[in-house]
Formats: structure tokens, sequence, C-alpha cells
């Protein structure tokens, strides 16, 4: 059987700075590693090709930060 | 992001006032979006909390709400619906709101299951006041009032309200979030008393305190300690001590208050043009 | 009219809640009120109107706020120790301008005190039970037919300038019965809260115009607005910030200013040639009004100022009242609640009490008495 070609979906990631709060749950949720914390410690998108759009994170910002974009999962 | 919950807030009123990491933003969202999967008519929603953390959540809904005073929500939300039963009354308390000053009104509002969605944010302390034990903190656990490990035994609160005679009761937690959103709208669609105990923490005090390492952490720590009340049931007593179990607890129907009142309106106002007094 | 009718006074207090349009009971059983939630329980729900029982006096006072933030106008009634329960709540109805009436049916005090025993002494809690500088309405009847007419007026105080309104019976009044001919209700002239007519996005909750009350509007109608205990400002927004903490004290502490003369309602009697004059109210001036004739008839000039209005204490009329008088005494069942009042108003009369705290009656002869006394020293 031939491997069927998983076609990728693409899914944008978006964070608001100015409401993180530098808590650290998004990207310890993360489990692509899409998101990683800047020197303050704020969620920035290290890529968001990485993205499976599974919305954990967004699921799970307490001060709704993050936006996940692309097809509904 | 906001995106479908956005004009259910009053955004304009964020970044809200909780700690970084806190759990209560997250079952705020939960709440949101329950009640937009619900599609309640948001005219006539109103959400009534009582003091602490928790309960400054009525700030930035975008509803009818009130912010009352410490442990009286219950009592206020009361007042609302018997007064206009078609509205749809949501009531938010925290550990102490509502199981230590509210804990008279909680027990008898269960009691007369009337129609109200009870949302208990339980971070295990109480947080607004700089973290201090509360009922719901677990025996041995530190805060400020209990610094030789907390010496009292907690409530159960689920069983607690069950037993009061709520007729829906149920557990989830900030980490579970579409679980908690399925048992918020299964409390909405419950016509009678509805308790959702949802598990959420609080890092700086309750976090700091006993060890628990960061908001991540704890959320991790909620992901491994919670067990489904389903698999619970097949698992030895011992497997449970120390776990949180989560899902729908009890589920029951009993005739909802307000509408016995109507009915004994009605019976009375028959019986008064029957013998025209 | 009604037809004649034996009444007692808590009856009457309740069936004037309902015909001035109340629908919402909620309160917890205590003695002397009792007789108040009874007929409530009986005769709501013939009106359509609700009642509950609630599990303490705090959550009676509690649901009647949630009930009025619906529209309705809602009444409980407890006495001295589910008063001092209360009081948390008051604070918050005054605070968040909700209207609402509480009847607070006076025993002895303090705590458990004389259950069935009338008293006078919860005058300074009318005005100060509750925490922090806040507006408060208290009135007291002195016979079966006022406490029907001023429960109308307490249920349209609290209507008209959105504030806790409270109605300090006493188990004398509360429970006498008296031949009394009542208004119907289609005769009485009632107030509705002022609602707003903007749309919900132009609605501001709390901002006032010249009348310092602001327009309301009821639960369930799409304003979607916020009602908190904490400061706030025009919108509803809880705030921290100093200006706007004043500006949100000031109007609530004022808000009852331009209308004290609207609100002090009053009775006199044979004060115009009056050398001597007797300020009471409630089941006192009862004794007060009766001291009167006594005394005149032994050649003494007394009158009687009642006053049906005691918060806010109306410094005006009382200083217009005792002015060329020789002296001025103040029965009253408690140790001189009221006097203290009179006392910051008056400079040269002098000023003395009757004053009893032992469950008994203040007798009229005990107040000739006083004024003898008093005239003596003149």
């Amino acid at each position: 059987m031939g491997e069927v070609k998983k076609e990728t979906k693409k899914y944008t990631v978006e964070v608001k700075q100015q409401w993180c709060k530098s808590c650290g749950i998004c990207y310890a949720l993360c489990p692509k590693g899409v998101l990683i914390k800047d020197q303050l410690g704020k969620a920035v998108v290290k890529d968001p090709a990485l993205c499976i759009g599974c919305r954990i994170c967004e699921e799970h910002c307490p001060d709704y930060c993050i936006k996940i974009g692309g097809e509904e999962k | 992001m906001l995106i479908d919950v956005e004009n259910l807030m009053r955004s304009h009123r964020l970044p809200h006032i909780w700690c970084p990491g806190c759990g209560n933003g997250i079952i705020m969202k939960a709440i949101l979006e329950g009640i937009r999967e619900s599609n309640l008519d948001l005219d006539k929603t109103v959400i009534v909390s009582g003091i602490g953390c928790s309960s400054r959540a009525t700030g930035y809904l975008n509803f009818d709400t009130i912010h009352t005073t410490h442990g009286r929500a219950i009592a206020f939300a009361t007042g609302v619906k018997l007064a206009k039963p078609e509205l749809n009354v949501f009531v938010i308390t925290g550990d102490g709101d509502g199981a230590a000053i509210g804990g008279n009104h909680l027990i008898h509002a269960a009691r007369r299951n009337i129609d109200l969605n009870v949302i208990l944010f339980n971070n295990n302390i109480y947080g607004m006041t700089g973290g201090q034990y509360s009922p719901l903190t677990p025996h041995g656990k530190f805060a400020t009032t209990s610094p030789y490990g907390n010496m009292e035994r907690s409530f159960d609160i689920c069983n607690l309200v069950q037993a009061a005679g709520a007729t829906y009761v149920a557990r989830g937690t900030a980490f579970h979030t579409k679980m908690l959103i399925d048992l918020i709208k299964n409390a909405i669609s419950n016509k009678g008393f509805s308790f959702v105990e949802a598990v959420t923490m609080c890092p700086i005090s309750y976090g700091r305190r006993n060890k628990m390492g960061n908001a991540p952490d704890m959320l991790k720590w909620q992901r491994d300690n919670a067990v489904n009340v389903k698999a619970a049931q097949k698992m030895e007593p011992e497997k449970l001590a120390g776990k949180i179990i989560i899902g729908e607890l009890h589920r029951e129907t009993a005739p909802e208050y307000t509408e016995l009142y109507e009915q004994l309106i009605a019976r009375v106002r028959k019986g008064a043009e029957g013998d025209g007094q | 009219m009604r037809k004649a009718q034996l009444l007692q006074g808590n009856q009457a207090c309740a069936m004037a809640a309902i015909d001035a349009g109340v629908r919402f009971y909620a309160g917890y059983p205590i003695t002397p009120s009792t007789e108040i939630a009874e007929f409530m329980a009986e005769n709501l729900p013939k009106v359509g109107g609700k009642f509950i029982q609630m599990e303490d006096e705090i959550a009676g006072m509690a649901a009647i706020l949630g009930a009025a933030l619906t529209g309705v106008k809602a009444i409980t009634a407890t006495s001295g120790p589910g008063f001092s329960l209360k009081q948390e709540n008051i604070g918050f109805a005054a605070m968040a301008e909700i209207p609402c009436v509480i009847v607070n049916v006076q025993r002895l005090g303090p705590s458990t005190g004389g259950p069935t025993a009338p008293a006078q002494g919860d005058v300074m809690q009318a005005r100060w039970g509750t925490h922090g500088d806040h507006p408060v309405i208290a009135l007291s009847p002195a016979s079966v037919l006022e406490s029907y007419d001023i429960t109308v007026q307490a249920i349209n105080f609290s209507e008209k300038f959105r504030v806790p309104v409270i109605i300090l019976l006493d188990e004398v009044i509360g429970h006498m019965r008296e031949k009394v001919i009542l208004p119907s209700p289609e005769e009485l002239t009632l107030v509705e809260r002022k609602r707003t007519n903007l749309p919900p996005a132009e609605y501001k909750p709390y901002e006032a115009d010249s009348t310092r009350i602001p327009a309301i509007a009821d639960f369930g109608t799409g304003y979607r607005w916020h009602v908190t205990g904490l400061f706030h400002d025009e919108n509803g927004n809880p705030s921290g910030k100093a200006d706007t903490i004043h500006k949100q004290g000031i109007r609530l502490l004022t808000k009852l200013d331009p209308y004290l003369e609207e609100i002090t309602l009053y009775k006199s009697y044979c004060t115009e040639d009056a050398e001597y004059l007797l300020i009471s109210f409630g089941c006192t001036a009862r004794s007060a009004a009766e001291a009167v004739d006594m005394a005149r008839s032994k050649g003494y000039k007394v009158g009687l100022l009642q006053l049906q209005t005691i918060w806010p204490f109306p410094e005006q009329l009382v200083k217009e009242f005792c002015t060329g008088k020789k002296a001025v005494i103040v029965p009253e069942l408690n140790a001189g609640q009221l006097r203290g009042e009179v006392q910051k108003v008056i400079t040269n009369q002098t000023l003395s009490g009757v004053n009893k705290i032992n469950g008994d009656l203040i007798t009229p002869e005990e107040i000739v008495m006083k004024i003898k006394e008093v005239a003596g020293q003149c």
C-alpha cells in the first residue's frame, strides 16, 4: 500500500502580545513547539507551519491572547 | 481568542484582573462557550457573582450582571429567578464565597431545586485576600492561615450539593475545557438546580505555597490527577486517593421551584374565582 | 374608600404594600413582624405576586434586591436581630441604588432582648446600621392607619429616589388592632421608578441628570448593565479612581437633599400657642398626644410634633417648631437616640427626654410629670 500523501493543513497562529501575562501555559502545552517564550516570557510564534490546529493553546490561554486561523479542526 | 465569544464579553474591560496563570479566565470562557452553544437569549440571561477572585467575572460579561456581597450571590439570584422565571440565571462563585460564607444559601437553593446554573471556581484558596485556606483546601495543604498545614478536613462540595437536593451535579477542570463546556451545557439544559465545580488553579498563592510549580504545571497536575467518573467506578478506592473525579456526577428530575410557584398562583387564583373570594 | 375594618398594624402594612404595587416578598420569620410574612404568603399569589421564605434574613434582603432589579416592587419585613443581619445588603442597595423597602417592627433590644416587648431602640441603626456614608430614608407610623399610609409613602419614595426605605414600626403599632377606613387601591397615587428611554447602546446606568436620580433599566430587557457594590463610574464599571469615587459618592450622599421637604412627613398637635414642645414618634407619640391634653387641662401650654420621617432627620422642621419654646421634651422608648439629633439642632431651649428601656410603654402621666418638672425649672 503506497503511503497516502497526507495533505498538510495550513493554520495561522496569532498572539495578542499586549494581553499576554507570560504565564507560560501555551508554550508548555503546545504539542508541536509552535509557540515559544521571548525574553519577557511572553508567547511568540516560532513556526506556524508546525501547528496542527488542536487549539489547546487557544482554549487554555487565560487571557484570550491566541487566535488559531485556518480550517475548523 | 475571543472570536466567537467576543460579543458575550465586555472586551473593552480586558485584560482582566486575574493574575498571570490563574485559571479563572479559562473557566469564564468555558461558561461563555456553554452559553453560546446553548443559544440562549442573551438579553434574557443574568449572571450573578459574589465576592472574591472568581466573582470579578461578572464585570467582564456582557449580560445583565450583579456583583453582589460575599456569599450572597445565590440568594440574589433566587430573587431574580423567582421574580422573572423566563430569565436564564447563572451564578459564579468561588470555594470561599460559595462553600464558606455562602454555604447556607447554596444548600437551600439546592434543596428548593430552583433553576439556577451555579459554577463554583474551585482554586482551593481565598485568592483575593492573599491566600487563606478555604473549606475546599485539602487537609495538610499550606496557606497564610494554615502555616503549619491545613488541619481541617474539606468538603466534597459536589456530594454536599447533591445531598442538599441539586438535580444536576458535575465537576470539570480548567485543563479539560471541552468537557467543562459540555458539563455547563448540560447544566443549562437541566430544569432545576445545576451545580458545576470547576477545578481551577491559583499559582500565586496556592500553587506557590504548596510547591505545585507554575501555572502550566498545575494544569498538567489536573490532567494527570483527574479521573473520569465512568472510569473511577471501576477503580479500587485506594487508586482514587488524591484524585479528582470529573464528569457528570449526578442527574435526576424533580419539580422546579419557580414552576411550582406558577402552579400555586394558578391554583390560588382559580380557587379565588371558584368561591368568589 | 373601603368599608371600615378592624385591622392589625402589621396587616395594614402588608395590605398597603400590595395596594402600592409590591409583587415580591422575601423574608424570614421573626417576632413581632411575622404577620406581615403570613399576610404576604396568603395574598401575593392572589395578585400574581411571589412570596418566598428564605433561609435567613440576609438571604431575604438579597432576594428582594435580585427581584427589584427585574423591575418588580419588592419588600421585606423583620425585627431587630434580623435588621442587624440585613445591614450589609441594605448598604448594597444604597450603593447600587436599588429600590427596596425594609419593615423593621422594632422590639426590645439589644440582642434577643424582649421579643414581644415594644421598643424604639433601632433609630440609629436605621441610619448608620450599614457601614460607610450612604443615603437612607426611615419613616415611622403611630397608628394602624398611618401604618398603611406610611407604607405606601415608603414604596413611592424608594421607587422615586432609588434608595432603601426603612419603616420603623414597633411591636405596639404592629400588633394593635384599630378600626380603619382605608382608601381603595385605585385612589392611591403611586410612583413607578424612572426607566430609561435611551437605546441600550447609549444607556449609562449611573449617569444622573439634575434630578440626581439615574434612570433604571429592568433586567431582561436588553440593556445588559452591571450592578456592583464596588464604587463605579457612570457606566457601572468598577472604578478605583479617586475623582470617580468622589463624584459617585457625593451624588449618593446628597441625592435626597433637593427633596427633603417632600420626604419630611410629620403631624403637629396644639403647637400654635405651645410654650413647651414634645417631639415623639411611633407608639410613644400616642402617649404624648394624650399628655398634651392632660397637661393643658392643668394649665400647661404643651404641643406635640410627631415625626413620621426620622431619616433624613428633619432639621429645618425641628428648628422651626422649637423656636420660641421654653423647653423641648423627647419621649421615646430608648435611651435618647432621637433626642441626640434634636440636641444638634436646637441651641437655647432646655432639652430633656422621657426614656424607658424595660419593655413597658411610656404613659401619658409619666410625660405630664416631666412637663411639670421642666416647667418648674423654667
